[in-house]
């Protein structure tokens, strides 16, 4: 890309094209909801610097036959691995887990 | 504005994102909490002026950006001015009919504390004066974090940061806290509040009657940052909360001049669990913390005096 094909004044045109920046790769814990313990409180949801934790409309039925309307998915294409859902969870329902390549 | 009037818990929050992944922000940083916040209360309807922090460098290096609303950066010194430019210029298309009179498009300010401590305050002080309709977000990480970990303004007493080095002859900064929430209190505006990051709901609900008042308004965010402050990323919620336990930071807001506190402490902890989990403070003596401790019991004497009760409590642990 050179100068020519640039907006002018640099604007960016594409709202939001950091997506197709993966910041999934700084990682080096992951964490993983454990949805049989997960009571959807909402507060990783709240408190996530990336937003990349996901509000999904699946129904979970856990072991004990309790059934969510929602189920929370971590993005792991853009997780930073910083921990923060994992400390706040109230349930201890997010293990941080060592990446392995 | 958006079509939230009323937020009473996290399930009133809206689910849209308006603050894209895949910014550079450090792992951790709860400023991409803030602004998920913010945009969440102002809806599609906001015209964002960025001052240079942080947030800058790091959500729009191009060819990318992570917003999903008009956004505009601008210098250190000069980002309230711009703002209450696009202001001025919306009253006047709405007037001329080049725009919906009746669209209430938000124009919301984020500046850093070097941009508003030190830098923007002339610029800001002259917005707050003329009165323009624009919300200042203060996202306050208490030094020059851009830079790498400059003292500014807002560096706490005896916090260490690159330029002010604790050993024999300083120890960390020497000055107290600039009040700058007050600063912008004493110029009458219509809503002035300090918030924190381990309260999202009492934030939000700040960003909704700070972008609801016809004037000017001031939010203060305390925001925990893993790099400067030398704690392990996860703690960053933990920080904010701890904070607030400690009454090193408490949350208010003055509407209309009227003064209340928010976010209520019955029982105080000592700072020293603040400190002690914070890098920036490792090398500090039991004197100096005392020193700070007193510094705390003497504000907490002034807020409970300004509520008119006891709303931050004794000491304890």
């Amino acid at each position: 890309m050179s100068w020519r094909e640039l907006p002018i004044g640099g604007i960016i045109l594409e709202a939001g094209n950091s997506v197709k920046r993966k910041t999934g790769d700084w990682r080096v814990l992951r964490p993983v909801i454990d949805q049989e313990r997960c009571v959807r409180c909402y507060i990783c949801w709240m408190y996530c610097p990336d937003g990349v934790i996901e509000i999904r409309d699946t129904p979970y039925r856990t072991k004990a036959g309790r059934i969510w309307n929602i189920t929370f998915e971590i993005d792991y294409d853009y997780c930073k691995g910083c921990g923060i859902c994992a400390q706040e969870c109230p349930v201890k329902a997010i293990e941080l887990v060592e990446e392995v390549k | 504005m958006s079509s939230i009037y009323r937020i009473r818990g996290v399930r009133d929050l809206p689910r849209e994102e308006l603050f894209a992944p895949g910014h550079g922000l450090c792992a951790g940083c709860t400023a991409g909490t803030v602004i998920r916040h913010l945009l969440k209360i102002s809806g599609r309807n906001t015209i964002v002026v960025n001052a240079t922090n942080c947030v800058e460098v790091s959500t729009t290096m191009y060819p990318y950006t992570s917003w999903r609303v008009p956004w505009i950066h601008v210098a250190f010194e000069n980002a309230a001015a711009v703002a209450s430019g696009i202001e001025t210029a919306l009253r006047v298309m709405a007037r001329k009919g080049l725009i919906d009179p009746n669209k209430r498009i938000n124009i919301v300010v984020l500046a850093g504390d070097g941009g508003t401590y030190d830098i923007g305050l002339q610029a800001l002080s002259g917005m707050l004066e003329r009165g323009h309709r624009v919300m200042y977000v203060l996202y306050d990480n208490e030094a020059y974090m851009n830079t790498g970990i400059q003292r500014s303004g807002s560096t706490p007493l005896h916090a260490w940061t690159t330029t002010t080095p604790v050993g024999k002859v300083l120890r960390g900064k020497m000055q107290p806290k600039k009040p700058i929430a007050e600063i912008v209190a004493a110029h009458r505006i219509p809503y002035v509040a300090t918030a924190n990051i381990a309260y999202p709901i009492d934030m939000d609900q700040k960003f909704l009657k700070g972008l609801q008042v016809e004037g000017p308004s001031f939010i203060h965010v305390l925001q925990p940052c893993p790099t400067g402050w030398r704690f392990d990323p996860r703690y960053g919620i933990e920080v904010g909360r701890l904070a607030v336990e400690t009454a090193m930071w408490i949350n208010w807001e003055i509407t209309m001049g009227d003064f209340k506190v928010t976010v209520r402490v019955p029982k105080r902890k000592h700072v020293k669990h603040y400190l002690r989990i914070q890098g920036r403070f490792r090398d500090l003596s039991e004197e100096e913390i005392e020193e700070i401790q007193e510094l705390i019991n003497k504000e907490v004497e002034r807020i409970n005096r300004m509520a008119g009760e006891e709303v931050i409590g004794p000491l304890a642990e």
